[in-house]
């Protein structure tokens, strides 16, 4: 088990350099110099131009600065954001439970009502609640999901309204961060009322966000459960005379889980990508709107440690599921 | 050895079409998508005919109009009008030929590449092969929508970079697929029996390992079209796609996004006609694989 996780761990490097060229690389192509962006209006002496330059290393060979970029990669310092001026690894670090705790939520509502309806509608295959069930996922794979933002802030927020619009707390509220889950923080400040303004706020985007994954699990439950169905131990397993309810939870689901368990995984990067478009909608201030406005502003430091870092992420996650895929089924360890 | 296949090739072809037909047509929901898709295709084909306005006219005198069915509406503009006095409709059966043909070149682009790459690493295997899935996993590594957005940010945001972006996006999809299939094609004998009768690498490649391995292929080209609809839409939705006054969809829903408290109509419908679109291309996609990939069978 150990030698899989390392060869596993040992194929990650190439593809993490790949990740630091490109994330570098990207940078210095983007039009538009960042040093005269900064200046804005106001416009640079071409003295004060050279010493700027200077001070931010962009006058050095392009391969001194990746080294120096590498090196501060390994110490953990991805340099300072031109716009705020603060290290880009903490302005990364205090968005990103932001987004975790979104996505945290966006899965769990996944598989709380994914699962279960994939198992449904293998168990009623090819009746009317299975009809039904495969058609809502298709529709929920197909969803624009900015658009499902929009029509659902339209119906709970405009007509009904529900839920409120944007961000992640009431502005009544201040809740000192200690863990950065606002869920969390409030419950830990004590303050019941925040707690709920905070489950509020979630609700909504947690939604949009969940409903590829939803779908795609939906999917994947379904068909696998209809394959498990079909094999010999569960006939064995009925023969028995066990309970309908235990052949299905304990020898099809079990067995069912393991490629579910692997797309739940690959869902990481999804929600990722999905976090911008939903943390945009929702002005939810997580990694995703960030990297957008950094992005718009052509703050260097910042989309290159941004994407060095969400790449890292992916991967990290990725191999879990690699390790986790080989615990649960050992066959593919070999 | 022409003069012997000749008669019985178009036989075969018939019969493998027919055979084809036979599995794809069982499913309803696939046969459903296609028309629709056929349809939207048509009405993208004529759109200067079938639109009851020039999509970029402005009427002041009708601004944020409501669809027909409401009181103040007007068969003038059936499904009403957006904030400068547009017809919605116009708007997107124009908007059909920007989402239909840039997420066609979006397919073409990244399948041929796809397959060019595919077959050479699946062809040549060794370092060919180690460094191609290497530079393909750095491209899998990065959230697509990310990647895309970031690549248009370089090429400066429009209609040709937003396709590039996407067929970037899409590449690995299409390396990783040619590459499997080519790697279990390989060694079978008909393609030992050729390479023993003197093909070339090329005619290896090209003519006898690439026809047998495009069931796969074909399934994904339709999977990444709609996901190329997606993609266009969103880049468009943050601005980063094709730029306004450019009827494309995911453009329309971003700028009636201010008036979705008072203007349902402007952001229901470009979004309905992009999830239909998305949804009937799916729906043919799950026919598609059942018809040509066996192993794929429906579950």
């Amino acid at each position: 088990m150990l030698k899989f996780v390392l060869v596993k761990l040992a194929q990650l490097v190439p593809t993490f350099i790949g990740v630091t060229i490109v994330a570098f690389a990207f940078i210095r192509l983007l039009p538009g110099d960042p040093i005269l962006l900064m200046a804005g209006e106001r416009g640079l002496t071409p003295e004060r131009y050279a010493k700027l330059q200077a001070e931010y290393g962009f006058d050095r060979p392009l391969i001194v600065q990746y080294w120096d970029f590498l090196k501060g990669l390994l110490h953990g310092d991805l340099g300072n954001s031109l716009v705020t001026h603060s290290s880009v690894v903490n302005e990364f670090f205090s968005r990103f439970p932001a987004t975790l705790e979104l996505s945290i939520f966006a899965l769990a509502f996944a598989v709380i009502i994914g699962l279960p309806a994939g198992v449904i509608a293998a168990i009623r295959r090819g009746r009317t609640l299975d009809h039904t069930i495969v058609g809502i996922s298709l529709t929920g794979y197909s969803m624009p999901i900015f658009w499902w933002g929009l029509l659902l802030i339209m119906f709970f927020s405009g007509t009904l309204g529900w839920t409120p619009v944007s961000g992640r707390i009431s502005f009544m509220y201040f809740i000192q961060p200690v863990t950065g889950f606002m869920t969390i923080d409030t419950l830990l400040a004590g303050n019941w009322d925040a707690f709920l303004s905070a489950l509020h706020h979630l609700i909504l985007p947690a939604i949009v966000l969940g409903t590829i994954p939803l779908a795609v699990i939906a999917r994947q439950t379904r068909s696998s459960m209809l394959e498990v169905l079909g094999e010999d131990y569960v006939r064995t397993a009925r023969a028995k005379g066990l309970s309908n309810f235990r052949v299905i939870m304990v020898h099809a689901l079990r067995n069912a889980l393991i490629s579910v368990v692997t797309v739940i995984g690959l869902q990481v990067g999804l929600l990722l990508a999905g976090a911008i478009l939903t943390e945009t909608i929702f002005s939810w201030p997580g990694i995703g709107k960030w990297m957008i406005d950094a992005i718009s502003r052509r703050d260097y430091p910042s989309v290159q440690g941004g994407l060095v870092l969400i790449a890292f992420l992916v991967m990290i996650v990725n191999l879990l599921v690699d390790v986790a895929y080989g615990v649960i089924n050992p066959r593919i360890r070999h | 050895m022409a003069a012997i296949s000749t008669p019985a090739a178009p036989g075969t072809f018939r019969y493998q079409l027919a055979s084809f037909w036979k599995d794809f047509s069982a499913s309803r929901g696939a046969l459903v998508g296609m028309i629709f898709i056929a349809c939207v295709m048509i009405v993208a084909l004529l759109a200067p005919w079938m639109a009851p306005h020039d999509p970029a006219m402005q009427d002041r005198s009708a601004l944020l109009v409501p669809p027909v069915w409401h009181a103040e509406g007007s068969w003038r503009y059936i499904l009403g009008t957006d904030a400068v006095g547009r017809d919605i409709l116009s708007r997107l059966i124009f908007g059909a030929r920007y989402s239909l043909s840039i997420s066609a070149m979006v397919v073409l682009i990244s399948m041929a590449g796809g397959i060019f790459l595919g077959l050479l690493a699946g062809y040549f295997r060794g370092w060919v092969e180690t460094v191609i899935t290497r530079v393909m996993d750095v491209v899998l590594a990065f959230p697509s929508l990310l990647l895309a957005l970031g690549l248009v940010a370089i090429l400066s945001p429009g209609l040709t970079s937003a396709m590039i972006a996407i067929a970037v996006v899409q590449l690995p999809y299409f390396v990783r697929l040619t590459r499997a299939s080519v790697i279990g094609e390989k060694n079978r004998e008909y393609v030992i029996a050729s390479r023993l009768a003197g093909a070339g690498h090329l005619r290896l490649m090209f003519n006898t390992l690439l026809p047998n391995c495009m069931a796969p292929l074909i399934v994904q080209a339709t999977l990444s079209f709609s996901t190329a609809i997606l993609d266009i839409a969103a880049l468009g939705f943050l601005g980063m796609g094709v730029q306004p006054p450019t009827p494309e969809w995911g453009a329309m829903l971003a700028n009636a996004r201010e008036f979705m408290g008072s203007a349902y109509w402007a952001v229901t419908f470009p979004g309905l006609i992009i999830l239909l679109t998305v949804l009937m291309i799916n729906l043919m996609g799950d026919g598609l694989r059942d018809a040509l990939d066996p192993k794929m069978k429906r579950s």
